[in-house]
């Protein structure tokens, strides 16, 4: 029998960017509220500290701020004929753990998507006709459009401190910002960082060519900011430990710097750690949700906690587990596709070009997570996918992130990978190469879907998810056509040596080398209860008072790092909730 | 020679007798000059806005402890003194006391049964208090204040501490000032300031200097000494008027920023003033934060330069540049030159990611180093013990954000320190003496943590 708590008005799954989100808005209307938290809490002091911190072995390596596979994971394959396995050692994505989950250890890359991204169907068919679009892809709209997000893209971007610099202010393109992004309402809150050697080198190649350079918008304080909350941070000393790392300086925006210390002191308030939920349950009646089950590591036992709403706010793939074994909605058969959940599980594209240069110096160590100049010369509103047969687009970015010695060792093609020559080849390139990244979207395919593993369990005995994923020829398509724009505009720098990393053709997902951790999709939002698992306002088509966050909501993964989608979508949510749904809970579509 | 003995019999007799009276006689306390009319009320909130004013709960709650009921440590120059339990408690708070023993020790330090309070208690400066707060402040402990049971330790100092007559003559040459407030000829906000910082804030107990005698010197602003800069429990606070101050440095807006939130553009507020602004100063209306700041930046005379707002969501602050008297110190430290000053390569390994090689700091979140008076001050263990066990500047209403900087005791020896306390108490124009590795290992030992 487990125990259970008092009802609260509100039960918040993961105390992340989106949990810290609902917490904080839903706070002000005076709603009691419980967050519950897989893993630890921690804060910039103690937890961060500086030099503790910046261990590239135990944080890059070791990943000490990552969930563990024991503590949950996933099984992998690549299609529907292969038996998946665990996910036992970490690779090509990295969950969080802990109080402000990944949001504290990312790069600070902050994107909005394109208009054109939001309505991609419509666009593809509107431009260049249905019959361009490839067999086997689930191409949608979402339910929502830019011009509806706008305002909450750019509260997102004031709460969470974005530097950079408006190229499109309410329709007036602006010289040096990107020409081809959506339009903002306001310019940035920070002006954007400065620019590194490397950076600088590629805008001016980019210039050359007549593309449109602009500086990357980083969740990087540029300068000294308080949010709108009144929350801080400190500009950056470029220290160059964003990405696996929590920030020791106050500069990176996240959780604790933006949201968390003002949530706080809310007394109607309350968060608990080391505290997993294992399901969501329902009324009998199936129509609603009464609260969740979670495991209390401390009292290890489970816990009942009754609450009027739902917030689903733990890390795409967790989120999409919970509601599979909860029964918020009927599991995605690929064959039939029937079904909601697990639906449209995508991914990102990337490749990229590292170039050496004998005689230049990069200093590498001097950078930071969203550094940068990128180009949209190649996103998706200013590609032709009637003529290059592929649907899809990426922006290019250039800029050190770290000159971390054990991960950050570019070398030049056919130097060997260990002995004298490797030693050698380190003391000639450390430090004289920089690199060019394209960071591309990726469609949601019938084949690539999320389900409940038939074989392996977790700890509690719930099923594993299962992942069933590889990569697809659109996309494919797509990054070797970035290969082939990328590698002149390289060669126009004059490198000594340059070499490309592009999946091209026949490709298959690897699962053990990093790549990205921009897992999307599984509780798409959709217009209607048969194509998605949630509405507009991600709230569940099956049960009204749970609602979604994050980026299982996506319909298929935009060309662009997801964290800026999110963060609108959530206080889109967020704002339904407060003034539509409070007063009258009820489906709101 | 019988006379002689007989006067000289005598005049032990009077003073025997004046002893006793002096010890015995019970002191008489201060009467109001004008009462609240007889259907006098407390405005709504007024007592609990008193409260906070005051700053009472800081003193009257230790650490872990209930609020207002006592039992923190007061380190006084005569000892350790323990803070009394003032929740409505019968047994071990003040819930028998009336009003006019409760105004007593407001005004006259005395306890209901004649005993003087240690003047830790500042009723120097609550005696300007008016009668209208002290009533408030008395009605909100003894119907609000939820009653707790605490039996706080008794304060027990050494000979001749001990012995609380010798407060009574003490009383005399503190008390010189009558109770009530006097304004001064300043505009109304400013006269507001004034009363808090002259009444409830008591602001001087801790910013104006002290007598031979211990006693505050400087309780009005019509003194000269009013908060010209005091010492307290090893921690300089600083002058709040006159040249070279940070105040001086400050606008008005500034100024109320630090009360409000602990943080400006130029510094934050730690140890015992961070403990003001957690308990105090975060809790009262913008206006009288403004109105501190606008009296104490024309005690002097000045004109005052009202800001329309202070301390709101400002988004982005731009970093200042290094300054000409600091801009040597920026270059040199720029250089990276593997020859400069072991100090200035601790600054380079562990404070300049955040404080900047411009010692300037970034506003509102790392302060400034250059003409800190922290780092400048002529108490050394304040900056030390920063270094060695960190610092927080509290969450407040209007700056929600815990600022902790972290401590470096365990990556630096006590030379080391040394070295980085004495190279930044001369950097970027800074003339402040130097410190030994065994002026560290004090601060060490004594673990302030503050």
């Amino acid at each position: 029998m487990a125990r259970q708590e008092k009802k609260k008005d509100v039960v918040i799954v993961g105390l992340g960017w989106t949990g810290s989100i609902a917490g904080i808005e839903l706070a002000q209307e005076g709603l009691d509220i419980v967050a519950l938290e897989r893993g630890h809490d921690q804060n910039t002091v103690p937890n961060f500290e500086y030099p503790q911190q910046i261990d590239e072995l135990k944080y890059g390596v070791r990943l000490k701020m990552m969930q563990k596979p024991s503590q949950q994971t996933v099984t992998v394959r690549r299609n529907g004929d292969e038996t998946a396995l665990p996910y036992r050692q970490l690779g090509s994505f990295l969950p969080g753990n802990g109080v402000g989950g990944a949001g504290t250890h990312w790069n600070g890359l902050n994107w909005r998507p394109q208009e054109v991204e939001m309505r991609l169907r419509s666009y593809v068919e509107e431009t260049f006709g249905a019959d361009i679009i490839p067999e086997g892809i689930n191409l949608g709209d979402y339910p929502v459009s830019y011009d509806e997000l706008e305002p909450f893209f750019t509260q997102f971007e004031k709460v969470a401190g974005i530097s950079g610099y408006a190229g499109n202010l309410n329709g007036e393109i602006r010289e040096g910002g990107n020409p081809f992004e959506g339009w903002r309402s306001e310019d940035f809150p920070m002006p954007p960082m400065p620019t590194t050697y490397d950076s600088s080198k590629f805008r001016d190649a980019a210039t050359a060519m007549g593309y449109h350079p602009f500086p990357a918008s980083a969740g990087i304080a540029s300068t000294s900011y308080v949010n709108p909350y009144g929350m801080q941070m400190g500009p950056c000393n470029f220290c160059g430990f964003c990405e696996r790392y929590g920030c020791y300086q106050y500069s990176k925006s996240s959780p604790q710097t933006s949201i968390l210390g003002a949530l706080k002191r809310y007394p109607n308030f309350e968060y608990r750690t080391e505290s997993e939920v294992l399901r969501v349950e329902l009324a009998e009646d199936g129509q609603t949700a009464t609260g969740v089950t979670y495991w209390d590591e401390a009292a290890q036992e489970e816990v009942f906690q009754p609450a009027d709403i739902v917030i689903l706010s733990s890390y795409q793939l967790n989120n999409v587990h919970l509601m599979l074994l909860s029964g918020l909605g009927e599991a995605y058969d690929p064959l039939t596709g029937e079904g909601t959940l697990g639906k449209n599980y995508a991914y990102q594209m990337n490749g990229g070009i590292s170039m050496f240069f004998r005689d230049e110096e990069f200093n590498p160590f001097v950078g930071h997570g969203a550094n940068g100049i990128c180009i949209d010369d190649f996103s998706i509103s200013q590609n032709d996918f009637g003529a290059e047969g592929f649907i899809g687009g990426s922006y290019w970015r250039s800029g050190t992130f770290n000159g971390q010695p054990i991960r950050n060792m570019p070398l030049p093609a056919g130097t060997p990978s260990w002995g004298a020559g490797w030693k050698q080849a380190i003391g000639e390139n450390y430090g004289h190469a920089m690199s060019i990244g394209s960071h591309g979207s990726h469609m949601a395919y019938a084949n690539n879907h999320l389900d409940l593993d038939p074989t392996y369990t977790d700890r509690h005995g719930r099923p594993l998810m299962r992942m069933t994923f590889n990569w697809q020829d659109n996309d494919l398509k797509m990054n070797q056509f970035m290969k082939s724009k990328m590698e002149p505009l390289a060669a126009s720098m004059n490198p000594d040596s340059m070499r490309s990393g592009f999946k091209g053709e026949g490709a298959e997902y690897d699962v053990r080398p990093y790549q990205t951790t921009h897992n999307t999709g599984g509780h798409i939002m959709s217009e209607n209860a048969r194509e998605g698992a949630v509405n507009r306002y991600c709230q569940s088509w099956k049960a009204h008072n749970v609602f979604a966050m994050g980026a299982g909501n996506f319909v298929q993964n935009t060309q662009y790092n997801p964290t800026g989608l999110v963060g609108g979508l959530a206080y889109h949510t967020v704002n339904a909730i407060r003034t539509q749904y409070l007063s009258n809970p009820r489906p709101l579509v | 020679m019988k006379t002689f003995l007989r006067i000289v019999a005598g005049l032990a007799l009077v003073g025997v007798v004046a002893l006793l009276a002096f010890i015995f006689v019970p002191v008489q306390r201060t009467q109001p000059a004008e009462a609240p009319a007889a259907d006098w009320e407390p405005a709504e909130g007024q007592g609990e806005y008193v409260l906070h004013a005051s700053d009472c709960v800081a003193c009257h709650t230790s650490d872990d402890g209930e609020s207002l009921a006592g039992g923190r440590a007061i380190a006084s120059p005569m000892g350790t003194i323990w803070s009394t339990n003032i929740t409505p408690d019968p047994e071990t708070g003040i819930g028998d006391w009336s009003y006019a023993d409760f105004r007593a020790a407001m005004i006259d330090g005395l306890e209901p049964d004649g005993t003087h309070l240690y003047p830790a208690m500042p009723y120097e400066n609550y005696r300007l208090m008016t009668e209208e707060d002290i009533r408030a402040l008395y009605e909100y402990i003894m119907t609000e204040v939820e009653p707790v049971s605490n039996e706080v330790q008794e304060t027990e100092l050494s000979f001749p501490f001990n012995l609380r007559f010798g407060i009574r003559a003490w009383n005399w040459l503190a008390l010189t000032h009558g109770p009530g407030f006097t304004p001064a000829d300043v505009p109304e906000l400013q006269q507001r300031g004034q009363y808090l910082v002259e009444g409830p804030g008591h602001c001087a107990a801790c910013h104006s200097p002290r007598s031979v005698f211990m006693s505050q010197d400087g309780v009005t602003a019509d003194e000269d000494s009013f908060l010209a800069g005091g010492v307290i429990d090893g921690w300089n606070a600083p002058a709040l008027r006159g040249e070279g101050t940070d105040l001086a440095k400050w606008s008005v807006g500034e100024l109320a920023a630090y009360l409000a939130t602990g943080r400006n553009a130029h510094s934050t507020a730690n140890g015992e003033m961070g403990l003001v602004v957690e308990h105090s100063l975060q809790k009262l209306t913008d206006e009288d934060n403004l109105a501190m700041a606008a009296f104490l930046k024309g005690i002097d005379g000045d004109a005052v330069d009202l800001p329309e707002s202070f301390a709101t969501a400002a988004g982005a602050i731009e970093v200042p540049a290094a300054d000409s008297a600091g801009s040597a110190t920026t270059e040199m430290l720029a250089s990276a030159d593997p020859d400069m000053p072991l100090g200035a390569r601790l600054y380079m390994d562990n404070c300049v990611g955040c404080h900047f090689a411009t010692g300037k700091g970034a506003p509102e979140i790392f302060p400034e180093l250059q003409g800190n008076s922290m780092v400048v001050g002529s108490e050394t263990m304040p900056l030390i013990s920063v270094i060695l066990n960190g610092a927080e500047v509290p969450s407040t209403a209007k700056r929600p954000m815990a600022l902790r900087m972290q401590g470096y005791a365990d990556r630096m020896s006590d030379d080391e320190v040394a070295e980085l306390v004495t190279w930044l108490r001369g950097a970027w124009g800074n003339d402040a003496s130097a410190v030994t590795a065994a002026d560290v290992a004090t601060v060490r030992e004594a673990d302030h943590g503050h």
